[in-house]
């Protein structure tokens, strides 16, 4: 029997994966072909989607652009047997596109299977959950300082220091909220991660949890992005059915559990304290600061605030340790960056690497230059509230 | 649905009541597919607020809608990551068809909307029909579809 990987991040579903899916399954049935199909997030790199990946002995290969109209009998045996065909790519861990990243965040997206717990452990998940439930909160907070962890939302504040303060704070409940409201055009990251590795970003909020004595997490997740909301759900399910959630996190007699929330078509909620109002239920409305939200938070409780990028980092700093973390990077900013090229660009899609590339490098090198082919003028760096260079 | 039942309604609410008005309308417009002018009287009982609050967080949210929805929405990214590569003449072609992004103007059961971003910035122009994500999207490409979708 051979595995076939075919991805279910909703960008790879855009153009066609799901169609691709039942497509192969279909005639792989009808001419008795034994294959299993898992169902992954996204590599990342989306001008190849639909990428369908087929394992060999050697790791697995790669079909770009698959159609499903184009899918026969004859095809599909030669897909499955990895032969050489026009869209083929090798294998895909050695295609220069991505050997050249650094993958840590992203190490198990478009690998394993998002709502498969076991698969998520034999890929390293949950060590970083339980050597941080044998730490006392504070030798958790720590190592999250030492190894330089700063936010990822844009403003980098230490991520040690905002859990410090609630750690320190004395409240009959305390909270862990995620901001998941990616809003910004030309970001996906936050969602590919939800989409294609969710375990992770769980992992770093019980960490976060149970760390600072929070017993309970929300992650705020735009209405815009109704894939990574119904994978973070199931995810979270399975997650409290494995006792990684729920009144004894890993029989470690510290309770953390998790909710959803969606947003529902506001922009401002992307603020921190809107969104805190918005998790209320209530109009997002921004909160005048101080008092700021580690101290007066969610319903009024000292509340974490982090986003995604940087809530998943925190499993793998508790896993491989501060300096490990603190290895990687480029003077203040410790750690990987997920860079997301998009727009008029040619080979769109995310790139991890240490702080430190170049800008060049990035769109000239990764992104291929421009769809259009004509030559590279403006390129906007941070989104739509950053800079334009030209 | 046009009509509905406002126990039924409650029904549903009920369990979720501490989850606030937002939730609460969320579930709302899941179940009959907008936010009918009574029902925010059943979710201002449920939350225990006033009909104004509620009403407020129904009109702050873009989301909500209180009338019927179209059978087929095709939302358009309007973001600037599909702006650079062509969803501007996107809505501009669905506009000379007779759809307008703006007023969601429903037309052969079809009506079109403009959303900001979906994450799906590296295969712009995107667009969701009933849902379900497309990329690298035409005016053609949706409607083609989106009249698919309705038989």
């Amino acid at each position: 029997m051979t595995t076939v990987y075919i991805p279910c991040d909703s960008a790879a579903l855009s153009v066609g994966a799901d169609f691709v899916a039942s497509t192969f399954a279909a005639i792989a049935r009808d001419n008795k072909i034994d294959i299993t199909i898992v169902r992954t997030g996204s590599r990342g790199m989306y001008w190849l989607e639909p990428l369908v990946e087929v394992e060999t002995t050697n790791g697995r290969v790669g079909y770009t652009n698959v159609n499903s109209r184009s899918l026969d009998a004859s095809v599909i045996a030669d897909m499955v047997l990895a032969k050489d065909l026009a869209n083929s790519i090798g294998l895909v861990d050695s295609y220069p596109w991505l050997a050249k990243q650094q993958r840590v965040t992203f190490a198990r997206v478009g690998i394993i299977d998002p709502v498969s717990i076991g698969d998520y452990e034999l890929h390293g998940g949950l060590v970083g959950l339980r050597n941080a439930l044998k730490e006392s909160g504070a030798s958790v907070v720590e190592m999250i300082t030492e190894s330089g962890l700063r936010g990822r939302g844009g403003a980098g504040f230490p991520a040690g220091v905002k859990w410090r303060g609630v750690l320190q704070a004395d409240a009959d409940q305390k909270y862990i909220c995620c901001n998941a409201d990616e809003g910004d055009s030309g970001t996906f990251a936050d969602r590919m991660l939800m989409e294609g590795d969710p375990f992770t970003l769980i992992e770093g909020m019980a960490i976060a949890g149970t760390a600072v004595g929070a017993t309970k997490g929300y992650i705020y997740i735009r209405s815009e992005y109704p894939h990574a909301i119904a994978t973070m759900t199931r995810a979270i399910d399975v997650a409290r059915s494995h006792g990684v959630l729920g009144d004894s996190v890993l029989e470690s007699g510290k309770p953390f559990d998790l909710e959803v929330r969606a947003g529902a078509g506001s922009y401002v909620c992307g603020e921190e304290t809107a969104m805190l109002e918005s998790i209320e239920g209530k109009r997002g409305m921004i909160r005048p600061k101080p008092p700021i939200p580690a101290l007066v938070g969610l319903y009024g409780k000292p509340t974490v605030i982090n986003n995604v990028m940087t809530l998943a980092a925190a499993p793998m700093i508790m896993a491989q340790g501060a300096a490990a973390y603190q290895a990687l990077g480029h003077e203040r900013s410790r750690g990987t960056q997920v860079f997301q090229l998009a727009g008029n660009i040619a080979q769109g899609g995310i790139v991890e690497t240490a702080f430190g590339i170049t800008l060049g490098e990035l769109v000239d090198d990764f992104g291929g230059g421009t769809r259009s082919g004509r030559p590279v003028k403006t390129v906007q760096v941070g989104g739509p509230l950053g800079a334009y260079l030209g | 649905m046009t009509s509905y039942s406002e126990d039924l309604l409650r029904g549903v609410l009920e369990p979720h009541r501490d989850k606030g008005v937002l939730y609460a309308l969320q579930t709302t417009q899941e179940v009959i597919g907008y936010v009918p002018d009574t029902a925010l009287d059943v979710v201002a009982g449920v939350c225990n607020v006033s009909r104004a609050e509620v009403y407020g967080v129904l009109t702050f949210y873009s989301d909500f809608r209180q009338s019927p929805p179209a059978d087929v929405v095709i939302k358009v990214c309007v973001a600037e990551s599909c702006q650079a590569v062509g969803s501007r003449e996107v809505v501009a072609e669905l506009h000379a068809q007779g759809f307008d992004v703006h007023s969601g103007i429903i037309k052969d059961g079809i009506a079109c909307e403009q959303i900001f971003c979906l994450g799906n910035c590296a295969l712009s122009p995107a667009a969701l029909i009933n849902g379900s994500p497309f990329g690298q999207v035409s005016a053609q490409s949706l409607l083609d579809t989106a009249a698919e979708m309705k038989r």
